[in-house]
Parts: C-alpha cells; structure tokens; sequence
C-alpha cells in the first residue's frame, strides 16, 4: 500500500497523525511537501517595480527562496520524526494543487486536512488548493481536521426559500442517551 | 519629438536591464544627449540637478541607515516582536505585520521594507507555522500604500516635498489622516481576500526570545526626531540621516574583524548608481516637460483643491504611475500642480498607492516579467494583481476624501 502524507502549514501534524494511524504497517509512506515559487517571484517582482534600484544581488524574492527551502527541510524533518517510522520524504515546486494531484499517481492513499476555518463545520472547510485536490486525487482520500472536528450544530441552518416542506421536515433531535 | 524618445529609452532599458547593466548605463548619457542635442540648456538641467542633489544625498544616506539598522539586528529584532505578539494566530500576524510594515515604510523608506523586512516576515511566518501569503504580499503593499505618512517614505515624497510648501511636521500632520486611511483600507481588504489562509489554524510554536538591538533603535528614533527638529535651523534631512547612519556605522566597523569589507559595504549600500539614475532621468524628463510635455499635463489637470480636483490629479497620478512607473510620473506631475499645495499631496497619493495596481511598477515592466517568467516557470498566479485591483481603487478613493477633510481642517483650525 502507498500512501501519500501532504504536509502544509499550520495542519501537518494532523495528516501525519492519521496516516501513522491508518497506514497498516507495510505501508510505503511519502511525506510530500509543495513550495509554490509564485510568492518569491511575485516579491521578485514587487522589488523590479521598484526603479532604478540596480542589480538583482539585493532582491528579496532570492532571500525568500531560500527561507523557503529552509522551511520546508525543517517541516519535512520534523514531520518524519513525529511520524516516528519508515517514510521517504519528497519536495516539489508548483502550483500547489496541480503537483499534489500529480504527486499522488499510483498511490492507493492520499492523506489531506482541510484548511478553512476551524469553528465550525463548512460550508468553505477547504481552500481553492485543498478542494481541487479532492476534486481531483487519483485515489483514494483521507480528509482530516486539523484540530477537533467542530460540533455537528455549527452547520448553518438551510436558506429559507429551500427549506424542506413540514411534513418532510426533520424530527426533532432525540433525547440524549450519555 | 526626441525627448520622447528619449525617456521612452531611458525607461525600456530599466525594464529590461540587457546584461544586467544598471539603469544609470542609460539615463546618464540619455541626459547628455539632452542637453547636448540642445532639447535642454545647461543651466536648466544643472538647475534641475542641484534642486535634486539633497534629495538623492538623503536617498543614499536613507538607503545606508536601512542597511546598517539591519546590521544592528532592527529587523530580526522586528519579526522575533511580531512571532511573539501573535501567539500562533495568522490573524494577530497579519495585524502586528501591518503595524511593522507602516512604520518601517514611514521611517526607512519602502525599500527598507521591500528589501529588508519581508524576508524576515516569510521567516516569522513560516517558524510559526502560519501560511505566509498575506503577511508578504502585506508588505509589499504597504511599502508602496503605507509610504504616505513622512516625506522621507519615498523617493516621490522627497521629490515632491518643496513643493508642497509644508514644514516636515505639517506634511506628516496633513498626511496622518489619508495614511490611517489607506491602512485600514488596506486591512480591511486583507483580511477578506486572505480569509481562507487567515483561518487556518497554526499551532503556536515557542519562540525565543531576542534582545532589542537598543542602541540602534535609539539612533533611529533620534534621527526621526532630528528630521523634525533639524529642518527649521535649515538643515537638509539628508544631513541629519547621514549622522545617524554615521553613529551606526562606526562602532560596526570598529567591531569588524574585515574592517575594509564592512566599510565598503555600508558605501555601496547606498547605491551610487541609482542615484546617477535619478540625476539623468530628472534631466531627461525635464526636456521633456520643456518640449510641450508641460502643457499636455496642464490641460489635464485641474487648477483647484476641491475634492473633484484632487480626486482628478490622484487618479491620473496613479494612471501615469502605472504608465511609466512612479518616479517619472511625479517628475513630470508635481511641477505642473505646484501651484495648489492639496493638488500636490493628491498627486503623490496617486504615485505611492497606484504601484499596487500591476506591482511591478508599470505595465511595461509587468508585460516584460511575464515574458521573462514564462521561459522557465508556468506563469504564476495572479493573487497579486486581483488584490492590487481590489485595493487600489478603494485605497485611493479613501485616502483622496482624507486628504479633503485634512485639508478642510487645516484651513478652520
């Protein structure tokens, strides 16, 4: 079995939790993590708006580059220890959504978190990367929350004009058994 | 005709930098042909260059006192501040970022915080586990948005800033209500363009602490000080940024085991050639203006300080801004609006915000990237033009009607 952790900011660890407990224990794991070059070269570009400044030594895109770099060895590493087993780790740059899709290619098992707001449970609990990664996987996909999932009443109620008619409206919740 | 043609050289070669020469390769010998193709007299542009000299002296000493206030640790100091206000929330980041980012444009220049600061706040970001999208594009903007407040901000601010007629103070006092304008503009337009990755959770991460560079942070709120309190004894605040960066600059040299290298550091930190750049351009633009550029503008601006007219001149202002980048728009724009001080200020909020707009400074420069790009990148995305397009127009309509009531206020009180 491959399975496929994608490690983001701010939600990794969640995904790396899920696949140590899902991945049976023949599993290959590939910790991937995904540089999108797009915010280095628009500051690049931000520095070029700036006239006259002269040679690219001093161009920050360069430094944000390699910060980048240097966080993403950082989350992988600390990714692999927290996992705690046999992982192969894999960097890419890209458009995020696009070289996630491509990375989980033959894998049985793609581990994702959502990545919306974490107070309550949607609508909009994926970004515009995460929900073309759904969309999109080859495989199979495992949607975890990065924190403890939200309780089910945050659900907003439906818009009036398509609430369901009485007779086939809900029955009211039953009595609490704990 | 050839004065055109000139700037359009001087400008094409800034964009496109063939073999990486600097821009002054250009725009000085462009500047020669001007004057010795008779499009300017030579007491003109010498005129032009000495009324330019204490701006491009303070522009060098700024870009020293940025580089030597980033040797002393300022900016690491800032974002250590900014990882430790937010306690793991990307929300309190991109707050305390916009806080840092202002006052690093207001006193530093926006290069400071282009160049110097930005990659810190990516550094912050990604150590705090936070997605570090909205706290860099924040500063990118607000190096350009946020450069309202002090004369001293921008390079177009430093240019413009005799004709407004206005002490130091009275320029910030008249700008503070259009900059906390465009701040919360600016603010208001983040946290709704970036609230999917402000909603990210981040767990927040120990950090360390770091000492505050204390005697840099002193010499700095000194040397702010000193450009109030300097200008009415009638010394240049180039002077007065040039003592400052002189105090920060000896004791590092002292300390340097490479005392030669540090030094020499410190003196191409001010970037000689640029300021060769801003020399040639003024000329060039000046036989410009003489060969009936002047008189084009003149007809298209409108002669008084009501809110139409400086809405008018901020929008063509940001217009040419986009045109032909922001350092040529104001040479050609403030000397036209001279005569209303208001029109002048609405003219630089179109100079400094409309750079937002394609971000790179000018349509020609951003067509040119893409060019570049496209070689051995897929085009990036386009979340910064989406969010110049947003806020741009919001900004200047915002800081426009501040400036109005500012301006309204100055003549009650």
């Amino acid at each position: 079995m491959k399975v496929v952790v994608w490690l983001a900011e701010g939600t990794w660890q969640a995904c790396v939790d899920a696949a140590a407990e899902v991945a049976p224990p023949s599993a290959s794991i590939t910790l991937l993590h995904v540089t999108d070059p797009a915010l280095a070269s628009d500051v690049s570009d931000a520095y070029a708006g700036l006239v006259g400044r002269g040679s690219g030594t001093r161009d920050p895109g360069r430094a944000l580059d390699a910060e980048a770099a240097h966080a993403a060895e950082a989350m992988l590493a600390a990714a692999a220890a927290r996992l705690d087993r046999a992982s192969s780790p894999q960097q890419r740059r890209g458009r995020l959504e696009r070289e996630v899709v491509s990375a989980a290619e033959g894998a049985d098992l793609l581990v994702v978190a959502r990545d919306g707001p974490v107070t309550r449970l949607g609508p909009r609990s994926l970004n515009p990367p995460t929900r073309f990664v759904v969309d999109h996987a080859p495989c199979a996909v495992l949607l975890v929350w990065p924190t403890a999932p939200p309780p089910v009443d945050t659900i907003p109620p439906p818009p009036p004009h398509k609430a369901a008619p009485p007779h086939k409206a809900a029955p009211p919740p039953p009595p609490h058994h704990r | 005709m050839w004065a055109v043609l000139l700037l359009a050289v001087v400008l094409a070669f800034a964009v496109v930098r063939p073999r990486g020469l600097p821009e002054a390769a250009a725009a000085v010998p462009a500047a020669a042909i001007a004057v010795g193709g008779g499009l300017v007299s030579w007491a003109a542009a010498r005129d032009e260059m000495i009324m330019l000299g204490p701006t491009v002296g303070f522009l060098a000493a700024i870009l020293a006192l940025a580089h030597l206030a980033d040797a002393w640790g300022v900016f690491g100091f800032a974002g250590a501040l900014a990882a430790r206000a937010a306690r793991g929330s990307p929300t309190r980041l991109l707050t305390v970022v916009f806080g840092i980012a202002a006052a690093v444009t207001a006193v530093l220049s926006l290069d400071a915080t282009v160049v110097l600061l930005t990659p810190v706040v990516f550094a912050t970001a990604a150590a705090a586990g936070v997605r570090a999208r909205p706290q860099v594009y924040a500063c990118t903007h607000l190096a350009n948005a946020g450069s309202l407040l002090l004369p001293v901000a921008n390079l177009t601010n430093l240019l413009a800033f005799s004709a407004t007629g206005l002490t130091f103070l009275g320029f910030a006092g008249t700008m503070a209500l259009p900059w906390l304008a465009v701040l919360a503009v600016e603010y208001a337009v983040f946290r709704w363009f970036f609230a999917g990755d402000l909603a990210t959770p981040a767990r927040p991460q120990p950090v360390a602490p770091s000492p505050a560079p204390r005697f840099a942070l002193v010499v700095l709120a000194l040397t702010l000080a000193g450009f109030a309190a300097a200008e009415p004894m009638g010394v240049a605040p180039a002077w007065v940024a040039a003592g400052g960066a002189v105090v920060l600059a000896v004791p590092l040299v002292a300390r340097a085991s490479a005392k030669g290298r540090t030094a020499r550091d410190i003196a191409l930190s001010t970037n000689p050639l640029f300021c060769f750049f801003v020399f040639g351009l003024g000329v060039v633009v000046l036989a410009l203006r003489r060969n009936g550029l002047d008189d084009l503008i003149a007809a298209l601006t409108p002669s008084s300080a009501d809110l139409l007219g400086l809405l008018t001149v901020a929008a063509l202002a940001a217009l040419l801004a986009n045109i032909v980048n922001n350092v040529p728009a104001t040479l050609v724009l403030v000397p036209v609006v001279a005569h209303t001080p208001g029109l002048v200020l609405a003219a630089l909020i179109g100079v400094n915000i409309g750079p937002n707009l394609t971000y790179v400074g000018s349509l020609a420069t951003l067509l040119w990237r893409r060019i570049l790009h496209a070689r051995d990148e897929p085009p990036s995305t386009s979340a910064f033009l989406r969010l110049g397009a947003i806020s741009v127009p919001a900004c200047l309509l915002a800081a426009v009607v501040a400036l109005w009531v500012a301006l309204k206020l100055s003549t009650v009180l």
